[in-house]
């Protein structure tokens, strides 16, 4: 649950860890009865075949935000950029 | 031991296009902060992704270059990981079914480094196999200060195409020649200006070492930070030189991640494997799957320029240029591109090869943009073929004509260079001056040298002013 | 006269006879709210002020001219917030207009104000919206289901002529139900998702909340069609949705699936449906058993599919271009965390997390990768019960509305959608309407399925019996 939620981005309590884990524990187990599905009928392709293809837009410029648009939301802004605490990796 | 070093390599090339990957925002480098975005590059709640076709051509046109296969469908995915350059928290990218699969870049010996062309690995036209070219995303810039960051998404959602090798390269200078061999194609195609240091070309490497003769590859690292082609060959050399002495003491190599630093010329750990990502890509719901097959195709093939090594065969076949000279020429598509329209409709190949290589060259010239009409060395290698001047001469009217961007015609007559093949009818007129002005004649040869000057100016009245002054007098004083 | 009480046709009639006037309908309407949304708190913000300016340059000439709409705060629209009821995005304002917007702008709608929601559309009681609960009208212990519970109820309540909600998984339909107005789902790719916050972006559509059928298709009439901003979008044409409302449900074959009829399925929903039944069969349309199996796997695959795309989709609200930013966060990595942590509810914290584990490695395949391919063999049942029947009946939801605090365990939740789920899996449409009420005189939905891009006949069913009966008449007491 801990690596998880850090692959979320998301602080649990202590308390809301271990409600989420029994609770998603159920939710998980209930999903249990997908493993019981004859899908060998499904063609083991990522593709859905049912998709249309080749929606695409042309290279043409569409308008974009001015500066002050595009920071408008945001949190803090200096220099027209978006400022956030310091980038770590 | 002997150890030999695997490396393969996984370059990013910014895809030149109008627009963004999939929005309307232009594609540039640079631009005022912040100002080439959009709700949808932006990642603004409700903006969804529509992608740009053009993208899609250069990327399978860059497969077609390369000798790929190219899949008749594929699809985009979404790799999940939190980073403030990215201002969805997820790159759109191809997973599992990119563009291009397999294909190969044959390593030209003139793209090796200068000092080991003449080496006889760098003649073998190794072949580097690819294994795939898939499109993906760019991300945003972002600017790093004492206790905050800075992020521009002017860079952010632009195309960009990552094209992956096998590890098919040994040593650095492979390495090398296949960065400059790839980005000759890139150029060519149009498709990328592939330059490292502007970011427009990335590269990361998969490097590790192993005793000559062993078939199992060593525990291998990924180098980052590699911001030149010869940085690569540089950072490479350093760390097979390290891998070597931790496995040749007995040590183990860490698979890990390592930057680069060109200032200390070391490789430095970034992560190591127990850090790697978990990305859970999956296909993206909001873009459908592309078929290739229904035309864009046959769009790209439309594009396909004559690649570096056929034109640099046509030129020593055809125009009769030197092998050093083809290579040089089709090294750089632009001047290449020059050197055509120079040369079209004269025979001069070799002449204006040799301007171009031996003089304009050293001017160091930006190639893409040449203020000289092309047509200029063409007149000029004319006038040396119809023998109006010399080839010593030509230089002389080739370096004026390189900083006045004159026409060679009027470098010619302005240095009066067209006279001088009528030395004779020269000699004569100054004959003719000394016979009629006997005066004048006496008082140079009593010390007078100012003299000399009524005799040029009869012979210039006689030339029609057309005559070098310089040589007159030059012929003036042997016969005086 | 109240205004606030008629419908679009009504309104369109009156305004285009120039008996009234746009600014007439939106000063009822005001009125309206003012003294009842108090107590059903159906909008997150109303701004009258607006609304009587758009109503002023209203150009009455247009299919929608006049008529002020409420539209569910998750759907973008220029210069206003756009909460999704969200603590993350209490004081986010939108720069640009979702297509659907951009469309009833275009013809003349006045935008009335903005409608709750569980945050981020996640729920069906919308007592997960960070700004309080949603009441039904009906009975204002209930919820009115979710997540576009605002949406329903103001229509219900007569609060707004028509509104916009979004579905994902019954989002449009059970709060129709259980608010006793009419929700309509159409097909995937039928309207533009373009500027509706993503939940789950293959199951997501738009659709209009209105009081009778013929008003739903009045909104469809502007809100469908391709989009070049939306790539699944499909180009197919839009016919005018009213043209085949009266062709008659002669001779019309309606499938009945056997598994939605299902044990502990409410006594009084289940008489009111076969109800329903009974009159369509009296009424001259063939009653056809058709049978989608893999209607009970529909869940499973519902809440694997749907927050999968969710982790990500929510990926984006990070606190670094917008939204509200934790104090507490020193770098990039616990500023997210934290920004996340106070800025989500639990509800939507939940589903990123179980969206996170299905997608993360060692697991896609047994579940991911698994409920795609069954979600592939239910929509083969559809095809199939398609190639036998014209549209498919079913309740809405399996009980009326519950009294809000009554299921605190998700599970129990999220089996509740069972009915409208496997519609948006298979990408058909849906609509809801109503078909009786409880003997507490709460509403029951009738769900009526039509397949891809037919809605013309579903909308053609869901008249006729509307038409046929006097449910839609009827009118909270508030």
């Amino acid at each position: 649950m801990a690596y998880v939620a850090g692959l979320s981005r998301i602080d649990l309590s202590k308390e809301e860890e271990a409600l989420f884990q029994s609770q998603l524990g159920k939710v998980l187990e209930y999903a249990q009865e997908l493993q019981k599905v004859d899908v060998s009928s499904v063609p083991d392709t990522p593709i859905d075949p049912n998709l249309p293809t080749n929606v695409l837009r042309e290279d043409s410029l569409r308008d974009s935000l001015t500066a002050r648009e595009a920071l408008l939301n945001a949190p803090k802004q200096a220099n027209n950029l978006f400022i956030m605490p310091k980038i770590v990796e | 031991m002997q150890y030999e070093a695997v490396i393969g390599l996984e370059v990013h090339a910014q895809v030149k296009t109008n627009t963004k990957m999939f929005c309307g925002c232009k594609n540039e480098y640079g631009g005022e902060q912040n100002t080439h975005v959009c709700p949808v590059c932006l990642g603004l709640p409700g903006a969804l992704p529509t992608p740009n076709v053009e993208a899609i051509r250069q990327t399978i046109l860059t497969g077609l270059m390369l000798d790929c296969r190219i899949a008749e469908v594929c699809k985009f995915d979404r790799k999940n990981y939190f980073y403030p350059d990215q201002s969805k928290n997820y790159q759109i990218t191809q997973f599992d079914m990119p563009l291009c699969i397999g294909g190969g870049v044959v390593l030209d010996k003139y793209a090796f480094p200068k000092e080991v062309q003449k080496e006889a690995y760098a003649a073998e036209g190794k072949k580097i196999r690819l294994n795939r070219i898939h499109l993906e995303e760019d991300v945003a810039k972002s600017f790093h200060f004492d206790s905050e960051s800075g992020i521009d998404f002017n860079r952010c959602g632009t195309p960009l195409m990552e094209i992956v090798s096998e590890a098919d390269m040994r040593t650095p200078e492979e390495a090398f020649a296949y960065l400059t061999t790839l980005k000759r194609i890139l150029n060519y195609g149009n498709v990328s200006d592939a330059d490292m240091e502007k970011g427009q070309m990335r590269c990361d490497v998969n490097i590790s070492v192993r005793p000559v003769g062993q078939e199992k590859f060593g525990t291998k690292c990924e180098l980052k930070n590699l911001n030149t082609i010869s940085g690569a060959r540089r950072a490479l050399a350093y760390e097979i030189q390290r891998q070597i002495e931790v496995v040749s003491k007995g040590g183990t190599i860490t698979q890990e991640t390592r930057r680069w630093d060109d200032a200390t010329g070391q490789t430095y750990v970034m992560r190591s494997k127990e850090n790697a990502h978990d990305y859970r890509y999956f296909p993206d719901p909001d873009l459908l799957p592309v078929r290739t097959d229904k035309g864009l195709k046959i769009e790209a093939e439309a594009k396909m320029p004559e690649l570096p090594h056929k034109k640099k065969d046509r030129y020593i076949n055809e125009l009769q240029l030197s092998e050093y000279q083809a290579e040089v020429l089709a090294a750089d598509k632009a001047l290449a591109d020059y050197f055509e329209l120079a040369v079209s409709g004269t025979k001069h190949g070799p002449a204006i090869a040799n301007y171009l290589i031996n003089e304009f060259l050293a001017t160091e010239p930006d190639t893409a943009n040449i203020l000289i009409p092309a047509k200029h060395f063409a007149q000029l290698a004319d006038l040396v073929a119809n023998g109006k001047i010399n080839s010593k001469q030509a230089k002389e009217v080739l370096v004026d004509m390189l900083s006045s961007h004159e026409e060679p015609v009027k470098i010619v007559e302005k240095k009066g260079l067209a006279q001088v093949t009528d030395l004779g009818a020269l000699e004569t007129f100054c004959d003719e001056a000394i016979a009629a002005n006997p005066k004048s004649v006496a008082d140079y040869k009593s010390g007078k040298l100012g003299a000399i000057n009524a005799l040029k100016g009869f012979v210039m009245k006689k030339t029609k002013g057309q005559a070098n002054p310089a040589l007159i007098d030059e012929i003036l004083q042997k016969k005086l | 006269m109240s205004l606030h009480t008629l419908t679009i046709k009504e309104l369109r009639n009156k305004l285009t006879a120039k008996e009234i006037s746009p600014k007439d309908i939106v000063e009822s309407l005001v009125k309206r709210i003012d003294s009842v949304d108090g107590k059903i708190k159906g909008y997150l913000r109303v701004n009258a002020k607006d609304a009587f300016a758009q109503a002023e340059k209203a150009d009455i000439s247009k299919p929608l001219g006049g008529i002020p709409i409420a539209i569910k705060d998750n759907i973008a629209v220029s210069d206003e917030g756009c909460t999704c009821s969200s603590k993350l995005l209490e004081n986010y304002v939108s720069p640009y207009d979702a297509t659907v917007i951009r469309k009833l702008k275009e013809a003349g709608a006045v935008l009335l104000g903005r409608t709750n929601l569980d945050e981020f559309a996640m729920g069906s009681s919308t007592e997960n919206s960070a700004f309080g609960r949603t009441h039904n009208p009906w009975n204002l212990d209930c919820i009115p289901g979710g997540s576009s519970g605002g949406s329903a109820a103001v229509v219900a309540a007569d609060e707004a002529i028509a509104a916009l909600g979004t579905d994902t998984g019954g989002s449009i339909r059970q709060p129709a139900a259980l608010c006793g107005c009419v929700g309509l789902k159409p097909t995937y790719g039928r309207v533009s998702r373009y500027g509706a916050v993503a939940f789950a972006s293959s199951l997501d559509q738009i659709g209009p909340f209105t009081k009778t059928v013929e008003d739903s298709a009045l909104v469809m009439n502007v809100i469908s069609g391709y989009d070049q901003m939306e790539n699944t979008s499909r180009p197919v044409d839009v016919p005018d949705f009213t043209k085949s409302l009266n062709a008659g449900i002669k001779g019309l074959r309606i499938g009945i699936p056997k598994e939605y009829f299902i044990d502990g399925m409410d006594k009084e929903v289940q008489t009111a449906v076969k109800k329903a039944i009974d009159w369509y069969a009296a009424n001259g349309a063939e009653i056809i058993d058709v049978s989608l199996p893999n209607t009970e796997h529909a869940i499973s695959v519902y809440y694997i599919v749907a927050t999968a795309e969710a982790s990500a989709n929510l990926a984006r609200f990070d606190g670094v271009r917008y939204g509200r930013r934790s104090p507490d966060g020193t770098d990039s990595i616990n500023s997210y965390s934290k920004t996340r942590e106070q800025g989500f509810g639990s509800e939507v914290k939940r589903r990123i997390i179980l969206g996170t584990y299905v997608l993360s490695s060692g697991y896609y395949d047994a579940y991911y990768n698994r409920a795609q391919k069954v979600r592939q063999l239910l929509r083969r049942d559809f095809t199939e019960a398609f190639k036998k029947c014209d549209v498919i009946l079913t309740p809405t939801s399996p009980t009326a509305a519950f009294k809000a605090g009554e299921k605190s365990d998700p599970l129990s939740m999220y089996l509740a959608d069972i009915f409208t789920i496997a519609v948006n899996l298979a990408e058909v449409c849906g609509i809801s309407i109503p078909c009786g009420f409880t003997s507490t005189n709460l509403p029951i939905g009738l769900q009526l399925i039509g397949s891809h891009f037919d809605e013309p006949r579903l909308l053609l069913a869901a008249h006729g019996y509307e038409q046929g009966h006097d449910w839609f008449k009827k009118k909270p007491s508030l």
